[in-house]
């Protein structure tokens, strides 16, 4: 795959079509690659890496490349198609300045799962008939795949790319059954007294680095809220637990609506807090109380909290 | 050692043209509602921000309602239908993160329901002083 | 030298948390070790570092610093500052323990921070060796010994049970106070576990990297690096690597307005954060690529500069583990190093 890709870039920016090519790095490790923004050719038979660990959506990073200068490829898995997608209707990158290459994606793996099952000093990951053969300082181990897949990856609702100029591997299908409603429906069956215990038992781990924002592709305001000292809620740390809740609602209501569930905001957040189970929370109530909607999947279609109906249900 | 009755704080974000007029008919009217309630006066229900609603929380509100025009009369075409959307959504959030979900209120009242405008604050006060003070979502800095 | 025996271990916990509170790693549910208070039952985690950093007993992420009551013209400021009891800090590891040097250097400097000064008087620090040393360490980058790290008291653990050195004077009483479960050994069973972990530590993929290239003095050569485009390229500009960081250290200070007074609280800050040092006229350091570069400009040459050559980094490697695009103070390293010295 990273050879087809590689080859595909170093073609498109040989004949003009693009100036600047937008994937990911290498890294120290098998397993923390960089997004990276490549000009030339020796820049990426350099440095020019895609495999499992590739998870980050880059997306976003258009917002920024494509009001520079020229062309850019950009590969975006299905997932992250969907935030261009919504991106774009929003009007936030400009889609004549990007060339999209989707990629087949069979999920992502998540290092911290290995990690989780005791695996340190991590020094080789090898991947060959759905295991992953992972080399250590204190001997090696092998471990399927599936069970190092990230768990936004395991409840993939998308294998389809709703947007691309051109494919490398095949296009897949939306995922009728990837029942990734399960965890809302549990903390919907639990009493009020339940749900609070687990939410300030997530919550309350909130170290308040933004990550989460900083990361989602649909936190794109030129400035937060909370980060506006004339708004009166601007906050740098989570003081107490009404500060926590406050971020964390306000923040998955401003993208209702917006968030194609990425999954982004949980991937990143450096105290494993389930953010997307928030985010889930108001897709899953949408689709129940006004239809079904996908952000991102038809960029003409009206969001959810854009339109009303005369006989919408009561608050 | 004198025994308090426990009086519950109600924010009231009331519509200009239709719940606050509502509020003056009552009072018009010489119906009484608790003085438990504070109105706060809003150009249109969908003018409240959700962070208005936790804001109020914040500062010591045991119950937050919203009232607007009836669906279909608002004067602005169309900010009720949205502010109930928005409402149905954060407060089944609320409810999601075990906040009780009674704290929270939408009423269409309109000017001429000086009545319902009473009422509705009468009964509003009576299910939050039922539930106690708000713990859930306090900010204790708040509290004196 | 002292020992204690495996199944003493729990004894040891029950008999310091009898005289003080006792803070250590504990699973927190989520596959990582947070301090944790002890308590009967309380299991301790060998993980090999906490999720966050020590930092927090002396430099927490919020404190109160005062109050103001205001009545007509009158302010009173009120000191809102608790009694500080003593405690201890069991398992920190030696990257954790050497930051509490750099943020020594700072807040222990005049004009002395007394509300840190307050919690490190207070504070016991009893380290443990590594033992099991992750891809993500170079604290030896540091002239940090993992396997022989500072604090009041060191610990080792040996095939068949602990062995524990007071390097303190804090750390003589604490072992004093529980002479009772101890033995006198000698040093060989210390000298087995170390060699052991510095063969470890010589295996790491990251045991070779070196300071060169950076350090006191080179704010000129690096500060107009061109590498710092790329490098901060894809920085998200969130403050996960300041605040998982044992030895960032900036703090903002901020009044909140409780209804009834004004509560003035100082909170940790991030170079990372587009208001970072932001004055009247706005903001110094108006781009990602200026806010990244001072973040490791500060730990790798700043510092130094003001510290006789002492670097801001442990090398613990949280930030290389939690950074959310990859990007870390190792590869800022080893770009640098690379076309450096023109």
């Amino acid at each position: 795959m990273q050879k087809m890709m590689e080859k595909r870039a170093l073609e498109l920016l040989a004949d003009g079509t693009v100036s600047r090519v937008l994937g990911w790095s290498a890294g120290e490790f098998p397993y923390d690659m960089t997004p990276a923004v490549f000009e030339t050719a020796e820049e990426l038979q350099d440095g020019f890496v895609y495999n499992d660990f590739c998870g980050a959506n880059l997306s976003k990073y258009l917002i920024k490349e494509s009001r520079k200068e020229g062309k850019i490829l950009v590969f975006l898995k299905p997932c992250d198609t969907y935030s261009f997608n919504q991106l774009l209707a929003e009007h936030r990158i400009i889609r004549d300045n990007i060339y999209v290459i989707g990629i087949e994606c069979y999920g992502k793996a998540d290092v911290e799962k290995l990690k989780a099952m005791g695996l340190e000093g991590i020094t080789g990951i090898y991947m060959k008939d759905g295991e992953y053969t992972v080399e250590t300082v204190y001997g090696s181990q092998t471990v399927k795949a599936y069970e190092a897949m990230a768990e936004r990856c395991l409840a993939c609702k998308s294998k389809k790319h709703v947007v691309y100029d051109e494919l490398i591997g095949e296009d897949g299908e939306v995922v009728t059954d990837c029942n990734r409603f399960d965890m809302v429906e549990q903390l919907e069956a639990m009493t009020p007294e339940q749900r609070f215990a687990f939410w300030r038992g997530e919550l309350s781990r909130c170290i308040r680095c933004n990550a989460c924002r900083n990361v989602c592709p649909a936190c794109s305001c030129e400035q937060c809220v909370f980060d506006n000292p004339n708004s009166g809620v601007a906050q740098k740390a989570a003081v107490n637990s009404f500060e926590e809740n406050m971020f964390h609602i306000i923040r998955a209501f401003h993208v209702a609506g917006r968030c194609t569930d990425c999954g982004e905001c949980s991937r990143v957040c450096p105290q494993n807090i389930p953010l997307h189970l928030l985010n889930r929370k108001f897709i899953k109530d949408m689709n129940a109380f006004y239809g079904e909607y996908q952000a991102g999947e038809d960029p003409d279609k009206k969001p959810p909290l854009g339109t009303y109906t005369l006989g919408d249900r009561e608050a | 050692m004198q025994v308090t009755e426990y009086k519950p704080k109600i924010v009231a974000f009331c519509c200009n043209w239709c719940s606050y007029a509502g509020a003056d008919g009552a009072g018009s009217a010489r119906l009484s509602y608790p003085e438990e309630v504070k109105i706060i006066r809003v150009p249109c229900s969908c003018r409240v921000n959700p962070m208005f609603i936790l804001r109020a929380f914040q500062r010591g509100a045991d119950g937050v309602i919203i009232a607007g025009c009836h669906p279909g009369d608002c004067h602005y075409t169309s900010g009720n239908y949205f502010t109930r959307r928005r409402m149905a959504l954060l407060f089944s959030m609320l409810d999601y993160l075990g906040i009780e979900r009674e704290r929270t209120r939408v009423e269409w009242i309109s000017a001429a329901e000086g009545a319902k405008f009473s009422k509705t604050m009468t009964e509003f006060c009576a299910t939050v002083a039922a539930l106690g003070e708000n713990k859930r979502l306090e900010d204790l800095r708040c509290k004196k | 030298m002292k020992k204690l025996s495996l199944a003493k271990l729990n004894d040891l916990f029950a008999a310091i948390a009898q005289r003080e509170a006792l803070y250590l790693p504990v699973d927190n549910g989520t596959g990582k070790a947070e301090y944790t208070k002890w308590q009967e039952g309380t299991v301790y985690s060998t993980a090999l570092n906490t999720g966050r950093s020590a930092k927090d007993f002396f430099f927490p992420q919020t404190e109160n610093l005062m109050e103001f009551k205001m009545e007509g013209k009158r302010i009173d400021v009120i000191d809102t500052r608790e009694e500080c009891e003593d405690f201890v800090i069991f398992g920190v590891r030696a990257c954790d323990a050497a930051s509490f040097d750099i943020l020594d250097r700072v807040y222990l400097t005049d004009p002395v921070d007394t509300y840190y000064k307050n919690r490190r008087q207070h504070g016991t620090v009893v380290t443990m060796a590594c033992g099991r040393p992750a891809e993500t360490c170079f604290c030896g980058t540091f002239g940090i010994d993992a396997a022989d790290p500072k604090g009041d008291v060191t610990c080792w653990t040996v095939e068949d049970g602990y062995v524990l050195r007071a390097n303190t004077e804090k750390g003589e009483a604490l072992l004093a106070a529980v002479d009772g479960l101890l033995t006198d050994t000698d040093d060989k069973a210390v000298q087995a576990a170390q060699e052991k972990t510095r063969a470890i530590l010589a295996k790491l993929p990251l045991a070779a990297l070196s300071t060169e290239g950076v350090g006191q003095g080179l704010t000129k050569e690096l500060f107009d690096r061109p590498e710092w485009a790329s490098l901060s390229e894809a920085c998200l500009g969130c403050g996960t690597c300041t605040f998982v960081c044992p030895t960032c250290q900036c703090y903002d200070i901020r009044d909140f307005d409780t209804g009834h007074g004004i509560q003035r609280f100082r909170c940790w800050d991030s170079c990372m954060y587009s208001d970072f040092t932001k004055m009247a006229h706005g903001n110094p350091r108006v781009s990602q690529l200026e806010r990244f570069r001072q973040r490791f400009m500060h730990k790798l040459v700043y510092f130094p500069d003001n510290n006789d050559g002492l670097f801001g980094c442990v090398g613990c490697g949280r930030c290389l583990a939690r950074c959310p695009i990859s990007m870390n103070i190792v590869k800022v390293m080893k770009t640098l190093a690379k076309g450096g010295n023109k």
